[in-house]
């Protein structure tokens, strides 16, 4: 199958082997991996904002970089949600409605799309670490998205999963609310890292780059005793 | 002068109203009206496809509405006859200590009150409400009793008022075995059928002793209404 | 920046330095999340009721002048006085003069949202009226001269030793650290209060179209005394409340006690149709129903956010919001706290003003989720934020949006913008954490990530 990978704009800044690992499973399994060079971004600053116009401009682009893909995959809950629930809302009643709706349902978060759509669900991966699962907001109410990236944990050999209390809680980052609002950003992140330390994890991980960059910023500055990592770097891992 | 303003007020709403509701709902919204609305209102069997369970039987009944009752701190007692309850009654009047107790002056009511001996206020006709207060206990009727939720419903036509189920420490229900309803769409079916057309002032729907958790969320019994709930069901 | 959005982060900022409190507050909802579970878990199928109790919210509203009509009627047959207040004034100035034709020296009351967001006490206490709050967290409250903190647990956030040090002072009561002794002492200083009242005021949870009559949920009993006691009684309740049938109830109820207060169903739930009958002994002379508008028709003219009228006002979507898990129901500064708040306060106060609510929200959707009434909570928030945009953009972020967008829909520039990134991140040490910082809002109190010696566009183009 040829696949289009989607990569957001702080995984390709920040996080580039979250992407490596992705095409290195994907080619793995045998498929051709198509990366377009622009647009950078899904456009869901600008959305979440309020700035629709803004948001649409970039919108346009991925849309129509998309327009002949087979399938799309996003490793991101909330960038996946964006193109996959809200593009059709941004577009409703534009000329651009009907293809919204065309890539949205040829579009997959990351986790999903290989369980989900591949039926793949041990990639013979090895990670010999004690791990805790954060649920990104976006990928857990907006797509539905709890189960396959435990499934694809569970097959890691010598991975152990610890489940924290908080793991469906939100962890602050909500975008530019980390921004606007980043005292209570930070006191959120900080409810969730202490959610984590109690489970005596090593890692936390997650389907979201974003929500592990926030709580990454939390954990270096205070120095905690924990790590984070993208869960396709942990499925890449051999 | 009042009038009018009072006019423009209403007719401005509605008018308001029909106005804001020109606009269609959105869809989505619309959808779930017509899966559940398409015959007009739901029935007490899709209702009940939704709540709790109540038991199929009358000891089933009985057993359901027993277990709510002692999660939520009532004190339930089925009795074969009258005389069972006043005895049971007459115990604890001497454990709480009862002086002065409320009631009504008829039937059931007015023999477990000569029973217990004890000296009484009758609410079904005109008292003074300071004496109402000084009550240790109030023995009444009830409309219903709900198993589903551990209900006792009660209303001011039963109880020829509203205070005397509210204003003691110690509300008793003297209930009989037909007045156990298993669900609440049941009982409220049955209410609207009583009292269609002429509907007492109050309709009370009540679930264990008064309860607060306001502070730090710890419960406490009898904030305002009755601290204790105690049920004979005569069957 | 506007002063109201300026308040809120102060306050925010106070709230989240308050260690203690937070704690209080996370312990209590953690708790109450467990609970809640358990009993969700005993309904045979909660999904479905969330869907029915919409489905029947929805028809109430959908014919809602036709439902109000049909309630006047049927609550003037049942012996009412129905009252119409387009604003709060007008409402305000409906039970003050009820109030002084009655000659009403002492006021009792129940729980009333409603009279919180129009200010009721404050106007009739101006007017020489005194005005007891009944229920324990109101009481408690207002003798602190606060607003309330949750809309179902008014006192949440306070310690029982902050209540009992409370009473010692306005009470001269003895102190106390038991929660029972200090609800006995409340109690006996109300009991006084309901017997003396000339007029007792109440809200309302639900108001029943076809029986003519207002339907009122508690626990302690205090609204059933102020319903009972009092010789004029007057209920205070927004047109929105508005249902069809009886039968209703029997989902509202229990959903309304389970979502909002791990309860199966509220201890006391009672129908008021009017006042005495001339076959009942006790009960008010007189029920006075003030039927509310205040903004409730604007929302209405919504046709997206009109389901926000739903709402049954049980609280869930406070409990689970981890926004209101951290800076609490006062850092709003409005009536309506947490994400219901959120939703309604821009567009019934006015979005210029209280859009920052709806900015204050990572939309995890959390509320949206466990919301009885299928209220899209957390994509109102997104509407409000458009309107916002559309409205009273703010320039500076406007035009950044529409320099980003060209930046990211650019190869060329966004691999420009890399290597500036590259090279402002190494000068970055100098400034960071300062206020010269442009990231300072992060760099405050988290760290940044640094750009990658190798992005992942620059990777896959040498790749090829």
């Amino acid at each position: 199958m040829k696949i289009t990978l989607f990569i957001p704009c702080y995984i390709d800044l920040c996080y580039p082997q979250v992407g490596k690992s992705i095409v290195q499973i994907f080619e793995k399994l045998g498929h051709q991996v198509e990366c377009p060079e622009s647009p950078a971004c899904c456009g869901q600053p600008a959305f979440n904002t309020g700035y629709w116009e803004e948001s649409q401009e970039t919108a346009v682009k991925v849309l129509e970089q998309f327009r002949d893909a087979e399938v799309v995959v996003i490793p991101s809950g909330s960038c996946g949600a964006m193109i996959k629930v809200f593009y059709p809302e941004l577009f409703e009643g534009s000329e651009y409605e009907e293809l919204a709706k065309s890539v949205s349902s040829r579009c997959y978060e990351f986790t999903s799309f290989l369980v989900n759509r591949l039926g793949v669900i041990d990639l013979g991966a090895r990670f010999p670490h004690k791990v805790t699962f954060h649920d990104g907001c976006h990928g857990l109410r907006e797509l539905n998205n709890k189960l396959p990236p435990r499934v694809l944990l569970s097959k890691v050999k010598d991975l152990e999963l610890i489940e924290m209390t908080a793991a469906e809680q939100c962890c602050g980052f909500g975008g530019t609310f980390s921004a606007k609002f980043p005292m209570i950003s930070t006191a959120m992140g900080d409810t969730k890292c202490a959610s984590a330390l109690e489970t005596g994890a090593e890692y936390i991980t997650s389907c979201d780059s974003s929500c592990l960059m926030h709580l990454q910023g939390i954990i270096s500055r205070r120095k905690m005793n924990i790590k984070t990592i993208h869960i396709a770097e942990i499925l890449a891992q051999q | 002068m009042v009038e009018d303003a009072q006019m423009n007020d209403k007719s401005t709403i509605l008018t308001l109203i029909r106005h804001a509701l020109k606009t269609p709902t959105h869809a989505e919204t619309a959808k779930l009206k017509e899966k559940y609305l398409a015959s007009g209102k739901p029935s007490v069997e899709e209702i009940n496809s939704i709540l709790p369970p109540c038991g199929a039987t009358f000891e089933e009944n009985l057993s359901i509405f027993k277990k709510n009752a002692d999660d939520l701190k009532a004190d339930f007692y089925p009795v074969k006859s009258l005389d069972e309850a006043i005895e049971n009654l007459k115990k604890i009047a001497q454990a709480e200590n009862w002086k002065l107790i409320a009631t009504h002056g008829n039937g059931d009511l007015k023999t477990t009150a000569e029973k217990l001996g004890l000296p009484a206020i009758y609410t079904d006709k005109k008292y003074d409400v300071h004496e109402l207060e000084k009550c240790d206990a109030a023995i009444t009727y009830c409309d219903a009793l709900v198993a589903q939720t551990g209900s006792v419903i009660v209303s001011s036509r039963t109880n020829k008022g509203r205070a005397i189920s509210v204003l003691p420490p110690h509300h008793v229900i003297i209930a009989y075995k037909e007045q156990l309803i298993p669900s609440l769409p049941e009982a409220f079916a049955l209410l609207k059928k009583k009292y269609n057309g002429n509907l007492p002032s109050m309709i009370s729907i009540i679930t264990g002793p008064s309860r607060t958790g306001d502070i730090e969320r710890i419960l406490v019994l009898g904030a305002h209404g009755p601290k204790k709930l105690t049920i004979f069901l005569i069957a | 920046m506007n002063p109201l959005a300026l308040e809120f982060k102060k306050r925010a900022t106070a709230s989240v330095a308050d260690v203690n409190r937070r704690k209080l507050v996370l312990t209590a909802l953690s708790k109450f999340e467990v609970k809640r579970n358990e009993k969700v878990a005993q309904f045979k199928n909660w999904q479905k009721g969330r869907e029915l109790a919409a489905a029947l919210k929805w028809d109430a509203l959908e014919n809602l002048a036709e439902n109000l009509e049909l309630l006047v009627n049927n609550l003037e047959k049942n012996g009412a006085k129905v009252h119409w207040a387009a604003t709060g004034e007008e409402a305000k100035n409906i039970i003050a003069s009820i109030a002084k034709e009655k000659n009403a020296k002492l006021i009792v009351k129940s729980k009333a949202m409603t009279a919180e967001e129009i200010h009721l006490n404050e106007a009739l206490e101006k007017q020489g009226f005194e005005v007891v709050e009944t229920d324990l967290g109101e009481f408690i409250v207002q003798l602190r001269n606060e607003p309330p903190y949750h809309i179902v647990f008014p006192a949440m956030h306070l310690t029982r030793y902050e209540i009992s040090d409370l009473f010692s002072e306005k009470l001269k009561s003895q102190p106390t650290d038991k929660a029972e002794e200090l609800t006995m002492i409340a109690r006996r200083v109300l009991r006084d209060k309901y017997i003396r009242a000339d007029i007792g005021i109440t809200g309302g949870n639900f108001a029943v179209a076809e029986l003519g009559a207002i339907s009122i949920t508690e626990n302690e009993g205090n609204a059933r005394l102020t319903a009972a006691l009092p010789r004029v009684m007057i209920t205070l309740i927004g047109i929105e409340k508005v249902v069809r049938r009886m039968e209703d109830l029997a989902l509202f109820l229990p959903m309304l006690a389970t979502a909002g207060a791990a309860q199966t169903i509220s201890g006391y739930n009672t129908l008021y149709s009017g006042p005495r009958k001339s076959d009942e002994i006790d009960g008010p002379e007189e029920y006075h129903v003030v039927l509310l508008d205040n903004g409730r028709t604007e929302l209405l003219a919504d046709p997206v956010e009109r389901d926000a009228l739903r709402c049954i006002r049980c609280g869930a979507c406070l409990n689970v919001c981890p926004i209101y898990k951290t800076i609490g129901g006062h850092a709003y500064g409005t009536t309506y706290c947490g994400p219901i708040g959120a939703v309604i306060t821009p567009r019934m106060r006015g979005i210029e003003d209280w859009q920052h609510l709806s900015y204050a929200s990572s939309l995890c959707g959390a509320c949206t989720e466990i919301c009885p009434v299928k209220i899209d909570l957390h994509h109102h928030l997104l509407k409000n934020r458009r309107i916002a945009g559309t409205k009273t953009p703010v320039w500076w972020q406007k035009t950044a949006f529409k320099i980003y967008a060209k930046i990211s829909n650019s190869p060329t520039l966004w691999s420009l913008m890399t290597k500036f990134g590259r090279l402002g991140q190494k000068l970055h040490p100098l400034i960071k954490g300062t206020k010269l910082d442009p990231a300072y809002a992060w760099t405050k109190n988290r760290d940044l990530p640094p750009i990658a010696k190798q992005t992942f566009k620059e990777w896959w183009r040498m790749r090829k």
